[in-house]
């Protein structure tokens, strides 16, 4: 298939991405965005460690693979990034009984 | 020999150790006793050397003082005749004005005592220091040193601003010689390459200096010592030093440390012999200021005021003696008067004591019969500054005379014209002091008082000095070989012939004395029934010094303070200030410009996120290349 609708692909998922953390103030959707964001962008890297895997052919069985472990390690770091963040939303939630994101500017008194 | 040597000056440094760091728990007997009994102790080593005779033009070297490359200043002292005999003047008339400060500054609290006598004994050293050191360099440490005591002694009342605004002066008039002092040290370091006397003398009589580098050397050399001497230029911190407590102005201002000038001058005879324009120069200013201190003393009141300005005068005379090479005369008068004018001060400060204080001699008066011993001492000391034979000053005055009349008739005259003036003016003062009635308060006339024996003893002593101790220089006229002075000094300093006659000698002195007897007798019949006097167009410029303060604070002072508010408003405030403000206004503006950014608002973090990452993909692919 043509790469350039994976790019396409992960282009509209991560323009989504940007404006729902821009324009959304529940913490939870905005949470949501910044995945959608993540994923776009391993969406992409796999879609171009396929294209040079099959560009390579049989002289190089290993072309393309550092793309996807990169991929891993995205993974890695989001599921860190959401056990830590839905702490946060969580005790957002028990002090203000909301997940308004613009509740957080409380914190700066 | 070498370590009795190094207790001379050891010993008042020690003095003013104890003093200035007990000056609050020590007893003030304690303070006397330490004060002069350092300076004793220094008194009686320099006597034994003295006595034992035994000189010697080599130095004696300590340590290694400074040590670059090829210069190399040892540490080291020269005891020679004339440092000896500087040695006898300084500690033993410093001696003297220490016992008589015990009693005279016993009014002060404990406190100010110790630290007046630490300033006394520090400046001995200081001076001690200046005499005995063997290169030009120990000279110039003593030289600073009598500087800054004098600084400190003329402020000792520090709570009074004119005194320390008389302090400020004396110190930086001071400068102004010393800066020439040191470029004429360097200018022989760059020369020479060594600044010890020795080598400085050899070098200058094998002509291994050339006659412009002489007279550079020795010109500055002369500047330095019309700061420290008080000639003019430099002379008005003299008068203004009287600022200090009495027996000061009796140890610094009259006895020691304005002599220093012409201990150095006299200490590089060997290169002042070859520089015929520096003497020239030497001579015409010494006698203009003899001449020009003696008429402003005809009209001064204050008493110390008279005997400052004829200090001035009679080292004017001094000057005139080495412009005319005679340097054994400029020291012979160094001696008589360090006797007759610590004689002079000490007996003003008994007055002063007697009278509550009180310097004006228009308000004293009568005194004569209330206090004898001081009446006669100063009697003795006017006597021997006046130059009546056979006191002391009359035979150092002479030999100055006669060698200024061998050198030039005109300078001669100014000499002469100076002689009869300081006879006029010391009687003057005399006569209105301690004759007439008295014009003081009733409450002073009760007061008026003899000063006790720590006071008159000094005085009995300087007075006998100042009889006597012209007899060491009698002339070849009455006595062959009485000329014990110049044959003491001689290795030191050439002796020098004199080529006019006996009998033309005999009648300048006998002119020399009529002149001074005259002036005495003028003095006796206008002042001996003092009444206030009329100031005529002359009395008055002279009563206000000749308005040469006024003239240098109007050519100096007033346009340096000008140019220090020019470079404080344009240098200072506009430019330097301006840049050091103007950096922390800048990152206060900029701090307060970017503080919109931290406004706490996520989603305004992330707005910005969102724009600079875009602006980095601009970057990134367009506007690269």
């Amino acid at each position: 298939m043509d790469i350039r609708y994976y790019i396409f692909l992960s282009l509209a998922l991560f323009v989504i991405g940007i404006i729902g953390v821009l324009t959304r103030r529940n913490a939870i959707i905005v949470f949501m965005c910044i995945e959608l964001m993540l994923n776009a962008v391993n969406l992409l890297l796999v879609a171009f460690s396929k294209m040079h895997h099959l560009a390579a052919g049989a002289a190089n069985p290993t072309a393309g693979s550092e793309a996807q472990l990169f991929v891993f390690f995205i993974m890695v770091v989001a599921a860190a990034e959401v056990s830590v963040g839905l702490a946060i939303i969580v005790m957002l939630y028990r002090n203000t009984h909301s997940v308004d994101i613009n509740f957080l500017n409380r914190l700066k008194h | 020999m070498k370590n009795l040597i190094a207790l001379i000056p050891l010993l008042p440094l020690i003095g003013f150790l104890i003093n200035g760091l007990g000056r609050k728990h020590l007893p003030k007997g304690v303070v006397g006793i330490i004060g002069s009994g350092t300076v004793l102790g220094s008194f009686i080593i320099s006597l034994v050397i003295f006595l034992q005779g035994n000189f010697s033009a080599t130095p004696i070297k300590y340590f290694d003082f400074i040590n670059v490359g090829s210069l190399q200043i040892p540490f080291a002292f020269q005891v020679d005749q004339l440092s000896t005999l500087f040695l006898l003047i300084i500690t033993g008339v410093g001696f003297l004005i220490h016992v008589y400060s015990t009693s005279y500054m016993h009014g002060e609290k404990r406190e100010h005592f110790g630290r007046y006598f630490a300033y006394l004994n520090l400046f001995v050293f200081s001076m001690l220091l200046l005499v005995m050191g063997a290169n030009y360099v120990i000279m110039f440490i003593g030289w600073e040193g009598v500087g800054l005591c004098s600084y400190l002694l003329i402020g000792y009342w520090f709570k009074n601003i004119d005194y320390t605004k008389a302090a400020k002066k004396a110190f930086v008039m001071n400068r102004i010689g010393d800066l020439g002092f040191l470029l004429a040290v360097f200018w022989i370091i760059a020369k020479i390459g060594s600044v010890q006397y020795e080598d400085v003398f050899t070098a200058a009589s094998l002509d291994k200096l050339t006659p412009s580098d002489i007279t550079g050397i020795t010109l500055l050399l002369f500047l330095g010592a019309t700061g420290k001497s008080a000639q003019i230029p430099l002379y008005t911190w003299l008068p203004d030093a009287m600022a200090g407590p009495t027996p000061v102005s009796a140890l610094i201002h009259a006895a020691t440390m304005v002599t220093a000038g012409i201990y150095m001058i006299a200490r590089s005879n060997a290169l002042f012999v070859n520089a015929q324009v520096t003497n020239t120069v030497i001579a015409i200013i010494g006698a203009a200021t003899a001449l020009l201190a003696a008429t402003i003393a005809l009209r001064q009141n204050d008493i110390k005021k008279v005997l400052a300005y004829s200090t001035v005068s009679q080292l004017g005379y001094m000057f005139l003696a080495l412009g005319c090479g005679a340097y054994t005369a400029a020291v012979f008068h160094v001696m008589t008067h360090a006797f007759f004018k610590a004689l002079l001060f000490l007996g003003s400060g008994s007055v002063i004591h007697a009278m509550s204080g009180q310097q004006d001699i228009r308000f004293m008066g009568g005194l004569k019969s209330k206090l004898k011993i001081t009446y006669l001492t100063f009697f003795i000391g006017c006597l021997a500054i006046a130059g009546i034979p056979p006191f002391s000053g009359f035979f150092s005055k002479d030999a100055i005379l006669l060698s200024a009349f061998e050198h030039d008739k005109f300078l001669y005259a100014i000499g002469l014209l100076t002689a009869a003036l300081t006879a006029f003016y010391m009687f003057r003062l005399l006569f209105i002091t301690f004759n007439g009635g008295f014009r003081g308060t009733e409450e002073q006339r009760h007061h008026v008082h003899e000063s006790p024996a720590a006071m008159t003893l000094p005085l009995i002593v300087l007075a006998i000095l100042s009889i006597v101790g012209g007899f060491v220089g009698v002339p070849e006229v009455f006595l062959h070989g009485g000329e014990r002075l110049g044959e003491f000094l001689s290795p030191v300093i050439p002796t020098a012939h004199h080529t006019i006659s006996h009998s033309t000698e005999l009648m300048l002195m006998a002119l020399t004395t009529v002149i001074a007897i005259v002036a005495i007798v003028i003095a006796w019949m206008r002042y001996r029934n003092y009444k206030e006097e009329q100031n005529g167009a002359l009395g008055k410029l002279l009563q206000n010094k000749w308005y040469v303060d006024e003239l240098y604070d109007s050519v100096v002072v007033k346009p340096i303070n000008k140019l220090g508010v020019i470079a404080n408003h344009y240098f200072e405030r506009s430019g330097i200030d301006y840049l050091v403000n103007g950096v922390g206004r800048l990152v206060n503006y900029g701090g307060r410009q970017l503080r919109w950014m931290q406004s706490g608002q996520v989603g305004s973090y992330v707005l910005l996120m969102v724009i600079s990452m875009v602006a980095f993909f601009f970057l990134q692919f367009f506007l690269r290349k």
